[in-house]
């Protein structure tokens, strides 16, 4: 029973890592950047959050209605001000532009609040839990999380597919040059997929903080995490990265129920197996 | 023939002096030891190892287009190999070094069986997943240490050389001979015929794939020799540290993140870059380290501000306003 147990939990963060992912799986499929900052913004929520629950005594969910905004607008700018002038045939000033991004995030958080690991605490919620038959408890929290996220890769796949906005997204990625041509600005439509991309990071940001610990150095394990489960899932393709989030936390899971030291390395395995045996991931739709 | 009028040259003044001022400056280091104190050697050392570190950075990133951002991964392995080939297999530490080489170029093929399915930047966060895999399956190595490491036993330090001066110049002499070798070997790869494929791929790869060069044979190339001489590296850092722990080992921003910096700095995709940026970066660290947290701020400033402003970095700056190469490898038609 202890690992059907362990097992339903990995099912339950897996839904997090699709979460995680949901936002790098976006703007990739936009305009090809691969956002090396995306776990340090993810942390960097958390730590927002952390302060406005805080100082205005609001419940960690409630934060939202400062932080979601707030990255929102954060994701905007960024894109319209540095990384629209990355953009080009060159893969590698994104890439090291967000590099750099990312170690301003981690260092200006340390900097700002100590490396001390932080948690908020969003009350009865988190120790609360649905007791099934056969001794299974699943938590109310994790439950939420995963009805959370799958809801939210819902509405980006309707946005995606269903909008006149995911109709400009699908465009600009196909053909920028015909799409500014039919008066699509492309600056503009990058600046609002990546202010959608910031705002799923907010609220996984959130959620990491309540169900762990984090410091400011604990964004590029998140990164990697999101990056397995799009690559596992396969690319483009986000009910996939669902999926991909779910191998991620199932091998977790049974790696540290072998020995806890195998969590984390259980993951990174599944994710090479994946890549050995299909490389373009399990339901790929997209070439990278 | 009209043709007779002109020759292909590659060399120039500038480069032909600074030859000789290269081959000057090699002879004042090797005799550092004799002019320079103990805290000098340390820091000319660790000069040497983030140059040679930023050269294959270079070669791998600004030539191959291949961006890795998990060299920590070769850099911890030639550090354990070192540790584990004196303390189990009772190697002289002198001798594990070049073999922690050929293990490092070893390893490195099933790890390109695997990354070099990932292009662009999923490759790079690729390089970085081994890179964790190496680091969470080291800290399982209960014999090494496990997570918190372990040092180099007193009788393999002392099998080095018995007078701690001496060992301490030795390894400084390694680590020159090391870091000279590497940039003489960047330099010929660059200007053989393997190199002027890879210069010609890097500039466009449809193009250079339709004229006959097979690009993964020569990627793979590079990325093998690049990973023997980092793990060779390794080796030798660990030498020098004496104390080896997993998260040391395997630190993204020790081995990766300052080595892109200082080749994003002083120009990406020239042999000069990683020089200038070395400097450069040293030259912060000594007058700015107190700053700690925001030292590396900093830094990453500067490097967003380069990449978007100057892509081609401070040498790139220099050599197209001075139209100067000291280590040439464009070819210019020159009249008879």
């Amino acid at each position: 029973m202890d690992w059907i147990n362990s097992i339903i939990q990995g099912i339950l963060v897996g839904g997090l890592y699709a979460l995680f992912a949901a936002g790098l799986s976006l703007i990739f499929g936009v305009m090809r950047l691969v956002n090396i900052a995306h776990g340090d913004l993810i942390i960097l929520s958390a730590f927002l959050g952390l302060t406005v629950s805080t100082s205005l005594n609001l419940h960690p969910f409630a934060s939202l209605i400062v932080v979601l905004p707030i990255m929102g607008v954060f994701g905007y700018v960024l894109q319209r001000g540095i990384l629209n002038k990355t953009l080009g045939n060159d893969i590698l000033p994104p890439l090291l532009v967000t590099f750099g991004l990312s170690v301003i995030i981690q260092n200006g958080l340390m900097e700002l609040y100590t490396a001390d690991p932080q948690k908020m605490n969003a009350g009865n919620i988190e120790v609360a839990s649905l007791s099934l038959p056969g001794g299974l408890n699943i938590g109310w929290f994790p439950l939420l999380m995963f009805i959370i996220s799958i809801i939210i890769i819902g509405i980006l796949q309707f946005i995606f597919y269903k909008t006149s906005l995911g109709r400009a997204f699908r465009a600009t990625s196909d053909d920028q040059e015909i799409a500014q041509l039919m008066g699509l600005s492309k600056n503009h439509i990058y600046g609002l997929a990546m202010a959608i991309s910031m705002i799923v990071v907010a609220i996984a940001g959130i959620f990491l903080g309540i169900r762990t610990s984090f410091d400011p150095s604990a964004g590029p394990s998140r990164l990697i995490f999101g990056f397995e489960a799009v690559i596992i899932g396969g690319l483009g393709n986000l009910w996939g990265t669902l999926i991909g989030g779910i191998i991620l936390g199932v091998s977790q899971n049974i790696g540290a129920k072998i020995n806890p030291g195998w969590q984390l390395l259980a993951g990174h395995i599944a994710f090479l197996v994946v890549l050995a045996f299909r490389p373009k991931g399990l339901f790929h739709r997209m070439d990278g | 023939m009209t043709t007779d009028r002109f020759e292909i040259v590659q060399s120039s003044s500038a480069s032909r002096i600074s030859i000789f001022i290269a081959f000057f400056i090699i002879i004042i280091l090797f005799f550092a030891p004799w002019w320079a104190g103990r805290a000098d050697i340390r820091l000319l050392s660790e000069i040497f190892l983030y140059l040679s570190l930023a050269s294959l950075w270079n070669l791998l990133a600004g030539y191959c287009g291949l961006v890795s951002v998990g060299q920590q991964a070769f850099v911890g392995f030639g550090g354990y190999l070192l540790f584990a080939l004196t303390i189990f297999a009772g190697f002289n530490p002198l001798l594990a070094i070049p073999i922690s080489g050929i293990f490092g170029a070893l390893i490195s093929l099933p790890i390109a069986f695997l990354i070099f399915r990932l292009r662009g930047a999923y490759f790079a966060i690729g390089t970085w997943v081994v890179a964790e895999v190496f680091r969470l399956s080291f800290a399982q190595i209960q014999s090494l240490g496990g997570g918190s490491g372990s040092s180099l036993p007193v009788a393999i330090v002392r099998s080095i050389a018995s007078s701690k001066a001496m060992r301490e110049s030795l390894i400084y002499w390694m680590i020159l001979g090391l870091t000279v070798l590497i940039l003489v070997s960047v330099y010929l790869i660059l200007r053989s015929r393997r190199g002027i494929a890879l210069i010609a791929i890097r500039d466009n790869e449809l193009a250079s794939e339709s004229l006959g060069i097979n690009i993964t044979r020569s990627k793979l190339f590079v990325y093998i020799i690049t990973s023997g001489l980092t793990t060779i590296l390794g080796a030798l850092i660990f030498l020098q540290k004496l104390r080896i722990s997993p998260d040391a080992a395997f630190n993204v921003n020790d081995w990766t993140a300052f080595v892109i910096f200082i080749v994003v700095i002083g120009g990406i995709g020239t042999i000069e870059g990683p020089i200038i940026g070395v400097l450069v970066f040293f030259l912060l660290r000594e007058t700015l380290a107190d700053l700690g947290t925001i030292y590396l701020i900093m830094l990453g400033c500067v490097a967003i501000a380069v990449m978007i402003k100057a892509p081609k970095g401070v040498w790139g700056f220099v050599s197209s306003t001075f139209k100067i190469e000291l280590f040439p490898l464009s070819r210019k038609l020159k009249n008879k």
